[in-house]
């Protein structure tokens, strides 16, 4: 069984149109940005007050929200995990100075605030207080353990492949990820460090595709040599389209799981790898090879173009160019 | 070629038998996160400035005490900073005299600096505060263990957090009362005993009426419940006492709850060798006055000293026996140096995490089977051998993980899901490659061995660079980015031995055996 017999699809024909929607998707993810002002930041990086109730009968957002209206300035009250178990979580911006008891404040008087109000009989199940001073250093280590892992990546795929691989790589990963914070805006979840690690695992998945394209043109530059780069390529993405759409279809669909069944904790992970896995396999199809290729052909042109004075010997820096193409991995 | 495929088998049986030994049973020996068991998790502050004031309370005390035994009267200023003390009104004749008892007392660990008019400012060292400041998180450290140790949590962790040195991480799995968990550990638990100047009065105005509404210098206001005969029940009143404690609970031996002679809860405790002479010393020179005991700054009883006393005493209050035994225990396992912050702090009911070990559960195991049946469609026979590695996969997993005893938390889970899809990976890529060699037929064994030989590469840089990841992410991720990248770094490695060595080693067993060229793929 097979999804595609030999298949032979010119993708590289289409990787302008391509781009072009993901430029579209990412510009319109940055206006969505931009027009809320700024990235959601889960409680982790923002700092603030969660706290999870579980009502003993049903009660709506708006019920609970009056009730502690009086108690707090800012709240939001949203469902927790499905409608019948009864959960709301009650969020609270963070306020006021880091001392002694005031962390604990605005728990507080949200449940003091519940217990007089007629809401019935509750629970505190979960409760998440994040100061300034953890928020600060969480998102400082997150970026940093971001960063430093990029920086690991494209340096060994830098000393394993060609720069202009590395740089495939980078375009395809930085495209995955904007890709996916622009449907995360979409769709209104926040940056929680959850979602950090998703976006993470993305990133390793991204390159894990690249680095199987990658690795195919490798074997096929030294099986064919007259070919242009071009066209090898193409090829090569299509020897290992069956291989890329059967593991992005398997993770994509354990993630699903996670989705579905994983819970309210890790609703955001599994959504943010579920789009990232789409957003990579489609990148890795359209995008990685092609900016591979963009740069390779600049390189070599620019490299032609030194040898090559005038119109009468283009047809020879063609040549050349494309000897130059040929002569990689 | 046989005896090497029986060494291979050998290899692999080994590998299984012990993994599955260190995993079973899966209750005892994978220990669950905070996120998954429910409990609290807390990054706590040592406030290391109230350790400095106290030394230099103390200091100053001692520097007032020695001069006035020389005849010298001084007057200590409270300082603004923590680290320095200021002392004024030293007379000019007797300057040196006073040089000479601040150089005997203060010089190893103050600088100090003359102002004109008989004014000193002593400032402490930056090595004796670096040094101050290290010991209060040390024993605040030392304190917490003794109290959470105390409260009778299993596996409770307590550590030093964070990159500025005054943080501390506890993390108490299973706690079902949170509020008095947290109580205890935050109660600073400084019992002091204050000799009462003036007091009680029923407030703060009256108190101070006979001076003018000022507190002198050497003295504090503390406040406590109104425990005379016939007054209204939980009103306060206000008493003017020493600033400087007689004896406090650093000098304690031991404290336990017991009951008073009406038979309410109270909590007696007992002086070491060095807090007996100290208090025996001050109650057989204070006979007759009151004595306030004081525990974080609120006064519990304030009671007429009788006669000299050694080294027991006893602390009555309208007391719970719950909180009886709190104090006790509190009292006992230490003072804490320095008072305490609270930075974060996650609590998890046990319910909720209840809730997310099911729900990842039923993630996991679906997804698992749904990648299984998609394979065992996709590559018929072939799949039987990926659905092993997997398995044996998450089985090799789960005992790295019991081994280096690494907590599974719900990122850990979803680092499961994350090795699953990359030992499908591993298969997809090596199958994929196998059938493009058997189209180029060169027989099954050849197409086997090629397809596993070329893919070998892509394998390796595949998992270096998400080991590269996994690395970093553990070294600077926190938390829950740790969690995930533990299953991760581990799923990477057993994934290379699963797909790679186990799976070929199948694919040899069986195609040894047969003579047809087929395969089911």
């Amino acid at each position: 069984m097979a999804i595609f017999k030999n298949p032979n699809f010119d993708f590289l024909k289409w990787r302008g149109p391509a781009l072009g929607l993901s430029a579209v998707i990412i510009v319109a993810g940055a206006i969505a940005v931009l027009l809320q002002g700024g990235l959601v930041l889960g409680i982790d990086f923002s700092g603030g007050t969660n706290v999870i109730v579980k009502f003993d009968a049903p009660v709506t957002e708006d019920t609970v929200r009056a009730t502690i209206a009086s108690a707090v300035d800012e709240v939001v009250v949203q469902q927790y995990g499905p409608a019948a178990d009864n959960e709301l979580l009650i969020k609270l911006p963070q306020g006021g100075t880091e001392s002694g008891t005031s962390l604990e404040r605005g728990a507080l008087a949200v449940v003091a605030a519940l217990e007089q109000g007629s809401v019935g009989g509750f629970t505190v199940i979960g409760q998440e207080l994040v100061g300034p001073v953890i928020g600060e250093e969480l998102k400082r280590r997150g970026l940093s353990a971001f960063a430093f892992a990029m920086a690991g990546i494209l340096i060994y795929i830098g000393f394993r492949f060609r720069f202009s691989f590395a740089v495939g790589a980078i375009v395809a990963v930085a495209h995955d990820i904007l890709i996916t914070l622009a449907v995360l805006t979409f769709f209104g979840y926040e940056l929680s460090l959850n979602v950090v690690a998703a976006m993470l695992t993305i990133t390793g998945y991204s390159v894990n595709d690249s680095i199987v394209v990658f690795d195919r043109v490798r074997e096929n530059l030294r099986k064919m040599r007259r070919d242009a780069f071009d066209t090898l390529v193409n090829t090569s993405i299509n020897q290992t389209l069956g291989r890329t759409l059967i593991t992005s279809g398997t993770t994509a669909f354990a993630a699903l799981a996670l989705f579905l069944f994983g819970g309210e904790v890790l609703r955001g992970f599994a959504f943010t790898i579920v789009v990232g896995v789409i957003s990579g396999t489609y990148s890795t199809i359209f995008i990685a090879a092609a900016a591979a290729i963009v740069i390779s052909e600049r390189s070599a042109s620019r490299r032609a173009a030194v040898g090559a004075p005038g119109a009468a010997v283009s047809q020879k820096a063609k040549r050349r160019t494309k000897k130059v193409r040929a002569r990689v991995s | 070629m046989a005896k090497n495929l029986r060494w291979k088998v050998l290899i692999i049986v080994a590998v299984v038998v012990a993994a599955g030994l260190k995993v079973y049973p899966p209750g005892e020996q994978i220990r669950l996160g905070l996120d998954l068991s429910g409990g609290v998790h807390m990054v706590l502050r040592v406030q290391t400035d109230d350790a400095l004031r106290l030394e230099i309370e103390t200091r100053a005390e001692q520097l007032g005490e020695q001069a006035s035994l020389a005849g010298i009267a001084i007057i200590s200023v409270p300082a603004t900073l923590p680290t320095e003390m200021r002392v004024e009104g030293v007379p000019a004749d007797r300057d040196q005299e006073f040089l000479n008892i601040s150089d005997d007392l203060l010089q190893a660990s103050f600088d100090r600096e003359s102002e004109p008019g008989g004014a000193y400012t002593f400032r402490m060292q930056p090595g004796v505060e670096r040094v101050l400041r290290e010991q209060a998180v040390r024993q605040a450290l030392l304190t917490i263990e003794r109290r959470v140790n105390a409260l009778g949590v299993a596996e409770p962790i307590v550590t030093p957090h964070g990159s500025t040195g005054d943080q501390i991480l506890v993390q108490l799995p299973g706690v079902e009362d949170i509020a008095r968990a947290k109580e205890i550990i935050r109660s600073t638990s400084l019992l002091e005993l204050k000799l009462v100047e003036d007091g009680p009065a029923p407030s703060r105005e009256q108190l101070l009426q006979t001076r003018n509404g000022v507190v002198p210098s050497d003295m504090m206001v503390v406040s406590g419940a109104d425990e005379s005969l016939g007054s209204t029940l939980g009103s306060t009143v206000f008493y003017l006492v020493r600033r400087v404690a007689a004896v406090t609970g650093r000098d304690l031996r031991n404290a336990r709850p017991t009951i008073d002679e009406y038979n309410q809860p109270a909590i007696s405790f007992s002086f070491n060798r060095e807090g007996a002479r100290k208090f025996g010393n001050f109650t057989g020179a204070n006979v007759g006055r009151n004595l306030a005991v004081i525990m974080d700054d609120r006064v519990y009883s304030a009671p007429v000293i009788q006669e000299r006393i050694a080294d027991e005493g006893r602390i009555t209050g309208t007391f719970s026996q719950e909180e009886a035994d709190d104090l006790a225990l509190t009292l006992r396992s230490g003072a804490l140096p320095a008072s305490l912050t609270y930075l974060e702090e996650r609590t998890v009911g046990p319910s909720l995490g209840a809730d997310s070990v099911r729900a990842g559960v039923i993630a996991s195991v679906s997804g698992l089977i749904a990648v299984a049946l998609f394979i065992l469609a996709y590559y018929r026979l072939s799949g039987i051998n990926a659905v092993v590695a997997l398995a044996l996969n998450l089985l090799l997993l789960l005992a790295c993980m019991s081994y280096v005893g690494a907590v599974l938390t719900l990122p850990g889970i979803a680092g499961f899901i994350l090795t699953i899809g990359m030992g499908v990976d591993s298969n997809v890529l090596i199958f994929e490659r196998i059938k493009e060699e058997l189209t180029s037929a060169k027989g099954v064994r050849a197409a086997v061995s090629a397809g596993f030989d070329r893919v070998f590469l892509t394998i390796v840089d595949t998992h270096v660079s998400s080991l590269i990841a996994a690395a970093f992410l553990f070294q600077f991720g926190s938390g829950a980015i740790q969690g995930f990248a533990t299953t991760l770094f581990f799923g990477l490695i057993s994934n290379v031995f699963t797909a790679v060595f186990v799976s070929r080693t199948m694919f040899e067993a069986v195609l040894t055996r047969r003579r047809e060229a087929t395969l089911s793929i």
